[in-house]
C-alpha cells in the first residue's frame, strides 16, 4: 500500500482530537491560578454537576490510562507496590496513587483536587482508592452510592440514589459557597445527553461493511465523552467526527485494509500493547469493530430524561454496563454481536478488573452457546505490561484467526 | 472441656446429618449477613467456608486472580458438596462476592437465592433509611420461602439468642486475654468457627457453659507475647497454632471471622428492624464499607491500648482488594504508635508453608 493509501485510512480528526485534550489538561493544571475548583472524579460518575458549578473535573483513570499509554505504568506500580499496595490491585489505582506522591506520569502528576467524587458504579475499588486520596490530599469525599442492579432496579435504590443527587448539590454548594446553578444545569444535561447521542451514532457506524473505524479507534476518541461530556467542546468535536465517519462510509473507506473478519472486544483496552494489538489483528485482516467498553458511555442513554435531567440520571448512572448482573451484560454482548455482525468475541481478561472480568467465563459460555462463534480469552492488565506475554499471546491470536478464516 | 468437640466437629465441615441439623439450611459468605432475620424465619443460617481442596469445576467460572475463599465455594457448591443447602444469600460487600453472585444465580442449583445489597457507606441518613428499605424487602422475601410472617416477637427472640452468642464470644474473647493461654489458640478458632455453623441455639447454651468453665480455670504460668491478627477471614488453624508454639497468644483480633462477626450487640429494646439497622451499619467496619476515613486505624490502635498487645499480624488472602487497599494507611497508623505489625499473604489452598513459621516465629521473637 502506498503512503497516500496509508494516509487515506486514517481518521483525520485524531489530530484535533490531540488538540483538545491537551487545551483540556492545560486548563486543569492552571486551574488554581485561575481561581477555579478541581474536583477529581471517577470515570463512571455524573460529572454535570460539577459542570453547572464551574468546576474542572479531573478524571484519574484517564490519567491513568495516559500512563498506561505512554508505557509508563510499569514504573509507577512498582512504586506503589514499594508503598505497600499489593501488585494484584487495580492498576489504575496502582499507578495514580504513586502518582501523587512522586509526581510522575506524562503530565508530572494531576493538578491536586479540591475535593473528591466517587461514584461506586463501576466498582468497590474506587471506593477504596478515594479514600487513599482523601487522607492524601486531606479533602472532601462525596460518595455517590449506586447499589448493584444484579436483576434490576429496585423502588428502593431509586429513592436512595435520587436522594444522594440531593446531597452532592448540597455538598457542591458548600464548597463554592454559592448556590447550585439549575439554570446551567439545564445546558449542561442537553449538551451531555447530545454528546452521549452522538457517541453512540459514532460507536454505531462500525456497524457498516467495512467499518469506518475500529474499537482501537473508539479507546482514543472515547477520552473527551469521558472528560468533557456536558460542554459544548465535546458535542461540536463529535459532531465532526460523526460526519467525518460518513463520509468514510460513503467513500467506503475501511479503517483495516480489505477488512474480512469483524469481531467483538470485552473489557478495558491493554493500553501499552494497543499499536501492537491494532496492527497484529489488521494483519490478519481483522477489524475489532466494537467493543462493550467504550459503549458505557452511552450505555444507559434510554434512561436519561432531558427534561428531568438530574432526576433521571439516578437510574441512568446506576444501571450501566458494570453495575447490572452478568446474565444482563451477556444479553449486551450478545446484542453488540448481532448489531455489528461480529463473527468472534476477544474477551480481555484483565488482572486489574474483578468487577469487569468476573463472570467473563460464564459470558464467554453463553455466547459460544447461543451464538455459536469462537471466544479467545487472554490474560493481560490495561496498564501494568508485567502481565503481558507477547508470545504467548501472538500464538493463541493467530490461532484462533486461523479458526475464525477456516469458518468464514 | 467436652463441649469443644462440638465446635471442632462443626469447625471442621461435618454433614449437617452429622451437626443434627434439621432445619432448612441458607448459606452466606459474609458477616453483614442479617442472620438475625433468617433464624427467625426458622432457617439455618450457615457461614460457609472453603473445603480447600483442588480447584477443578470453579475454573470455569472464576479467574486463578480470583481470592480463594470465592473460588474455594463456588467449587464447594458446583462439585455437589453443598448440596444439603436450600439457598444462599449475599450481601453486597466487595467486588468478587458481588460476581459470585451472579455466578451463583445463573447457575441455579438451590431453591432459594437472595442478594441482600447493603449500602457501600454507612455513615449518612439517607444509607440507613435504604438499609431499612433493604431489611424490609428481604424479611418478605423469607416470608415468602418460609411461607408464615415473621412476627416482631419472633424476631426479637433471635436477636436475643444472637446477643447471647455475641455476648459470651466476647467474654470468652476477654477471659483469654486477662489470662492467656487458658485456651489453646486452636479451640479459640474453633468456637469462633464453629459457632457460624452449628444450630445456633445449641451454640448459645454450648458457649454459656464454656464461659462458666473458663471463669474458674487458672491460666498457665507461663508469659507470652499478645498477639493480635487483623484481615479478612482467617481460616487456618496452622496459623493459630505457629503463633503459640512461637510464644504468642491471640488476645483479639480483627477479622470478620472474628470479632467484626461477634462484637456489637443488637439493641433488644427498639423495634427490631431499626435495631438491626443500628447494629449492622455500626458494627466495626469491614473495608469494603465506607465509614469514615479512619475508623480502621483508630479501632485497631486502640484495640492495641486495651489489650496491651506486643504486635499485629496481618493475615491477608491474596487477591482481597479491599484489605490490600487498607494495609499500607493500617501499617503507617500502627507505625505511628510504634505498634509492631508484620503482613503474611496467603492463599486458602496452600496452607501452613516454611516461610509462613518462619515469618511469625521471628517476628514474635523480634518484639
Ligand atoms: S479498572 Fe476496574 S477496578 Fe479499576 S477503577 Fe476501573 S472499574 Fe474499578
Ligand atoms: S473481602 Fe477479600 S477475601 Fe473476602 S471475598 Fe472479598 S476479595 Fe475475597
Amino acid at each position: 500500500m502506498s503512503d497516500d493509501q496509508k494516509n487515506n485510512l486514517k481518521i483525520k480528526s485524531a489530530k484535533k482530537m490531540r488538540d483538545l485534550m491537551t487545551t483540556y489538561y492545560l486548563e486543569a493544571l492552571t486551574a488554581r491560578q485561575n481561581n477555579k475548583k478541581i474536583a477529581w472524579i471517577t470515570s463512571g460518575g455524573p460529572v454535570e454537576p460539577l459542570l453547572a458549578m464551574d468546576i474542572i473535573p479531573v478524571y484519574p483513570e484517564n490519567h491513568a490510562a495516559m500512563i498506561g499509554a505512554s508505557k509508563m505504568g510499569e514504573d509507577l506500580c512498582v512504586k506503589a507496590e514499594n508503598m505497600g499496595y499489593s501488585s494484584d490491585l487495580c492498576s489504575y489505582a496502582r499507578a495514580d496513587i504513586s502518582c501523587a506522591v512522586v509526581k510522575g506520569g506524562p503530565l508530572g502528576g494531576l493538578p491536586e483536587p479540591d475535593m473528591l467524587i466517587c461514584c461506586n458504579n463501576i466498582c468497590g475499588t474506587v471506593l477504596k482508592w478515594y479514600e487513599v486520596q482523601a487522607r492524601y490530599y486531606n479533602v472532601p469525599l462525596f460518595i455517590l452510592d449506586t447499589p448493584v442492579c444484579h436483576t434490576g432496579y429496585s423502588p428502593a435504590i431509586a429513592k436512595y440514589v435520587e436522594t444522594q443527587l440531593g446531597e452532592y448539590i448540597a455538598f457542591l454548594e458548600k464548597i463554592c459557597k454559592a448556590p447550585f446553578d439549575y439554570d446551567k444545569m439545564q445546558q449542561v444535561g442537553d449538551l451531555s445527553y447530545d454528546a452521549q447521542m452522538l457517541w453512540q451514532k459514532i460507536l454505531e457506524t462500525a456497524a457498516h461493511k467495512p467499518s469506518p473505524m475500529s474499537a482501537f479507534d473508539a479507546f482514543f476518541f472515547l477520552a473527551l465523552i469521558v472528560t468533557l461530556r456536558g460542554t459544548r467542546i465535546a458535542v461540536d468535536f463529535y459532531q465532526e467526527l460523526l460526519e467525518e465517519m460518513t463520509q468514510r462510509i460513503n467513500q467506503g473507506i475501511g479503517v483495516v485494509p480489505d477488512e474480512q473478519h469483524r469481531l467483538l472486544w470485552d473489557n478495558l483496552p491493554i493500553w501499552p500493547k494497543l499499536k501492537w494489538l491494532s496492527d497484529k489483528f489488521s494483519s490478519h485482516n481483522a477489524c475489532l469493530v466494537a467493543d462493550t467498553y467504550t459503549s458505557a458511555w452511552c450505555g444507559t442513554i434510554k434512561y436519561v430524561d432531558k427534561s428531568q435531567f438530574l432526576k433521571s440520571i439516578a437510574e441512568a448512572y446506576t444501571r450501566i454496563y458494570l453495575n447490572i448482573g452478568v446474565d444482563q451484560m451477556a444479553d449486551q454482548v450478545m446484542d453488540m454481536i448481532d448489531f455489528y455482525d461480529a463473527k468472534g468475541l476477544i474477551m480481555h481478561s484483565n488482572r486489574s478488573c474483578k468487577p469487569y472480568s468476573f463472570g467473563q467465563m460464564d459470558i464467554m459460555n453463553i455466547v459460544s452457546k447461543k451464538k455459536g462463534i469462537p471466544v479467545l480469552m487472554i490474560e493481560a492488565d490495561m496498564v501494568d505490561p508485567r502481565s503481558f506475554s507477547t508470545s504467548q499471546i501472538e500464538t493463541r491470536i493467530d490461532a484462533f484467526m486461523e479458526m475464525i478464516k477456516q469458518r468464514s | 472441656m467436652k463441649e469443644l468437640t462440638a465446635f471442632h466437629d462443626a469447625a471442621n465441615c461435618k454433614t449437617p446429618e452429622q451437626l443434627n441439623i434439621s432445619k432448612k439450611i441458607i448459606g452466606y459468605m459474609c458477616s453483614y449477613v442479617p442472620e438475625e432475620l433468617i433464624h427467625a424465619a426458622g432457617f439455618h443460617p450457615m457461614r460457609l467456608f472453603s473445603s480447600k481442596s483442588d480447584i477443578v469445576l470453579a475454573e470455569n467460572h472464576l479467574q486463578a486472580y480470583c481470592c480463594s475463599p470465592v473460588r474455594g465455594v463456588l467449587e464447594n457448591s458446583l462439585s455437589g458438596r453443598l448440596d444439603f443447602l436450600s439457598g444462599a444469600v449475599f450481601p453486597h460487600t466487595c467486588d468478587s462476592i458481588q460476581r459470585l453472585s451472579d455466578i451463583w444465580r445463573m447457575n441455579n442449583r438451590y431453591e432459594f437465592f437472595w442478594d441482600v445489597v447493603w449500602p457501600a457507606k454507612l455513615n449518612t441518613q439517607s444509607a440507613l433509611t435504604y438499609m431499612k428499605d433493604v431489611l424490609i424487602k428481604f424479611r418478605q422475601d423469607l416470608e415468602n420461602a418460609c411461607g408464615t410472617s415473621i412476627s416482631d416477637e419472633t424476631l426479637h427472640d433471635s436477636i436475643l439468642t444472637y446477643n447471647t452468642i455475641r455476648k459470651k464470644l466476647s467474654r470468652i474473647y476477654e477471659l483469654n486475654a486477662q489470662n492467656p493461654g487458658i485456651l489453646n489458640a486452636c479451640d479459640l478458632l474453633a468456637i469462633v468457627k464453629g459457632t457460624m455453623i452449628m444450630d445456633r441455639d445449641t451454640a448459645a447454651m454450648l458457649l454459656n457453659t464454656i464461659v462458666d468453665q473458663l471463669e474458674k480455670k487458672q491460666p498457665p504460668d507461663k508469659p507470652v507475647k499478645r498477639i493480635i491478627i487483623a484481615g479478612g477471614i482467617c481460616d487456618s488453624p496452622d496459623v493459630y497454632t505457629i503463633i503459640e508454639a512461637a510464644g504468642g497468644c491471640v488476645v483479639a483480633d480483627d477479622l470478620c471471622t472474628g470479632q467484626r462477626w461477634f462484637k456489637e450487640l443488637t439493641d433488644e429494646t427498639t423495634d427490631p428492624i431499626s435495631a438491626l439497622v443500628k447494629r449492622y451499619s455500626q458494627r466495626l467496619p469491614c473495608p469494603a464499607k465506607h465509614n469514615g476515613l479512619t475508623k480502621r486505624g483508630d479501632h485497631l490502635v486502640q484495640l492495641c491500648q486495651t489489650h496491651k498487645a506486643d504486635g499485629i499480624v496481618f493475615m491477608l488472602l491474596k487477591f482481597c482488594d479491599p484489605h490490600g487497599f487498607d494495609y499500607p494507611y493500617l501499617k503507617e497508623t500502627l507505625d505511628k504508635h510504634h505498634i509492631k505489625s508484620i503482613l503474611c499473604e496467603l492463599d486458602d489452598q496452600q496452607q501452613n508453608s516454611g516461610q509462613l513459621s518462619t515469618r511469625i516465629e521471628t517476628f514474635i521473637h523480634m518484639i
